[in-house]
């Protein structure tokens, strides 16, 4: 991303909140707090080191201001920055922004959601569209399904593809303790499972979870004098094609190209240079059409490249490997939680799924019906 | 800025109500604009044009949408001849009949109570 410096900032502290179906009359802001507590302790620092708040949750319409009076804290530099799932990544730019340029020196980002809780009719706020609600799309998942049968009518993509990503984040989540599902899962299941929007059955979409997070960020100075190992910046991009599904200029192509490009050529790095990628795999036709736009396969292959476990733990290429959006957790805006395990991957923390000798790991997040695409490489000191 | 008479949407619904199906031109861009905007995305020119399609076009995407209650439906986005797109759904056959490249005419519906009249396409006669 312009103006941002290679490995200039590090993110230094990472926690999941409560997550799944969380306690009754907890509320998102409750677990944006969870979340901060856990990971400054996590980075080795305090509340009181804390200057930046980067908040966002379709629940709270002024979630920074929320969070700073929960924490008791006036930060120097506030930031909302809303755009769905790939608020997130956007908001490790933006923090590095900040902080490269002085504006603050500890930023802390965070995620709450009770959409589980609530009902996610009660979660977000109704936005009727005068030229698409007429025709009573079942969204997000029938602008997702949309893009699906495109994608089958140029490249012949099958139902089976599409369910060989469910199950390969299944066989991820198996792996992570504190993922929501914990059952194996087949193709046939996948296909058999109850349609939603055609082609896309429920085992084709994400979960509906509560669940939040937090992200500890400060300069790669800093960073090296705190309690974990390094996890550098590497690279960022960020790209938006539309909002409404009508309005996507190609449904085959998303603005992952151009956020993918951008985060590439900041941290000089290639598709083959990354050892964990994680990506915003709210619906099974997401994963295809970001693999196939972040460059690790050519356009229309990306149904084929996933069949046979390729992206499943023992896989070629690991890919989503704390079970996704499909099956490890989805309060409805997705994004941190890959960078949680994108950074947990790069200091090899991650257990029995921890991808061996990881040092890159990219983090791709989407917001709205493919409308926001934000792409965060990063990478231990090794690789700096 | 000029102050306009009605909204684009306004506009656009009256249109509906006298059935037709309007977009907006850009001279400026030579290219038509959907949905209706206060001014041309291309150029910032004010001065979008208002045009009634011909009502034909093709079926660009399609998906069936299976509710937890009630019938199967479509949902499509349907490329119109002008060179527009937008969304709208097949009638006149099967939901799952509905194919990616069939050719569609518009038909303009009533809708009960108060909701302005929707524009839905069926399938061209003879072609598929």
């Amino acid at each position: 991303m312009k103006g941002l410096v290679r490995a200039n900032a590090a993110i230094v502290g990472v926690a999941e909140s409560d997550l799944g179906a969380v306690a009754e009359g907890m509320s998102p802001i409750d677990l944006m707090a969870q979340g901060v507590y856990r990971a400054l302790d996590d980075a080795g620092l305090n509340i009181s080191d804390v200057d930046g708040i980067f908040a966002a949750t379709s629940q709270v319409r002024l979630s920074a201001l929320a969070l700073s009076e929960y924490l008791n804290i006036s930060p120097a530099y506030l930031n909302s920055t809303i755009v769905g799932g790939s608020s997130f990544m956007l908001h490790v730019a933006h923090a590095q922004a900040a902080i490269q340029q002085g504006l603050c020196e500890v930023a802390v980002i965070a995620y709450g959601s009770t959409q589980r809780t609530v009902g996610r009719k009660n979660a977000s706020l109704r936005e009727p569209n005068p030229y698409e609600t007429p025709f009573k799309p079942f969204l997000p998942a029938t602008a997702y399904a949309l893009a699906a049968s495109r994608h089958m009518f140029e490249f012949g993509t099958t139902r089976e593809q599409l369910g060989a990503v469910a199950v390969a984040a299944r066989d991820w989540a198996l792996l992570n303790p504190k993922a929501w599902e914990k059952k194996p899962l087949t193709i046939d299941q996948v296909l058999s499972a109850r349609m939603i929007s055609h082609p896309l059955t429920v085992r084709d979409c994400c979960l509906v979870t509560d669940g939040g997070g937090a992200i500890v960020m400060t300069s790669r100075e800093r960073a090296k004098t705190l309690k974990k190992p390094v996890v550098a910046v590497l690279g960022c991009g960020a790209a938006v094609t539309h909002n409404s599904i009508s309005s996507m200029p190609d449904l085959v192509t998303t603005g992952a190209v151009q956020s993918g490009r951008d985060a590439y050529a900041m941290a000089r790095l290639g598709p083959a240079d990354i050892d964990a990628v994680e990506v915003y795999d709210a619906f099974t036709i997401n994963t295809i059409l970001f693999l196939e736009d972040l460059g690790f396969c050519p356009k229309g292959e990306g149904g084929r490249f996933v069949e046979g476990g390729r992206i499943a733990p023992g896989g070629s290429l690991p890919v989503n490997t704390n079970g996704g959006g499909l099956s490890y957790c989805h309060p409805g805006m997705y994004g941190i939680f890959l960078l949680i395990e994108a950074v947990r991957q790069v200091r090899g923390e991650c257990g029995a799924r921890q991808v061996k000798g990881c040092e890159v790991a990219l983090a791709h997040g989407n917001g709205g019906v493919l409308s926001s695409q934000s792409t965060v490489i990063l990478g231990a000191e090794s690789t700096v | 800025m000029s102050k306009p008479d009605s909204s684009p949407l306004q506009r656009y619904l009256e249109h509906l109500k006298q059935g037709e199906l309007a977009y907006q031109y850009s001279p400026a861009a030579g290219r038509p604009v959907f949905f209706p905007r206060v001014a041309c995305p291309y150029t910032g020119n004010e001065d979008l044009e208002w045009r009634v399609s011909s009502g034909r076009g093709v079926v660009y995407a399609t998906t069936t949408v299976h509710p937890a209650s009630g019938d199967p439906y479509n949902v499509s986005l349907i490329d119109c001849r002008e060179g527009f797109r937008m969304m709208s759904r097949v009638e006149g056959i099967p939901s799952s009949d509905v194919r990616i490249g069939m050719d569609v005419a518009l038909r303009i519906i009533p809708q009960s109570g108060d909701e302005p009249p929707i524009p839905v396409f069926v399938p061209v006669e003879g072609r598929s």
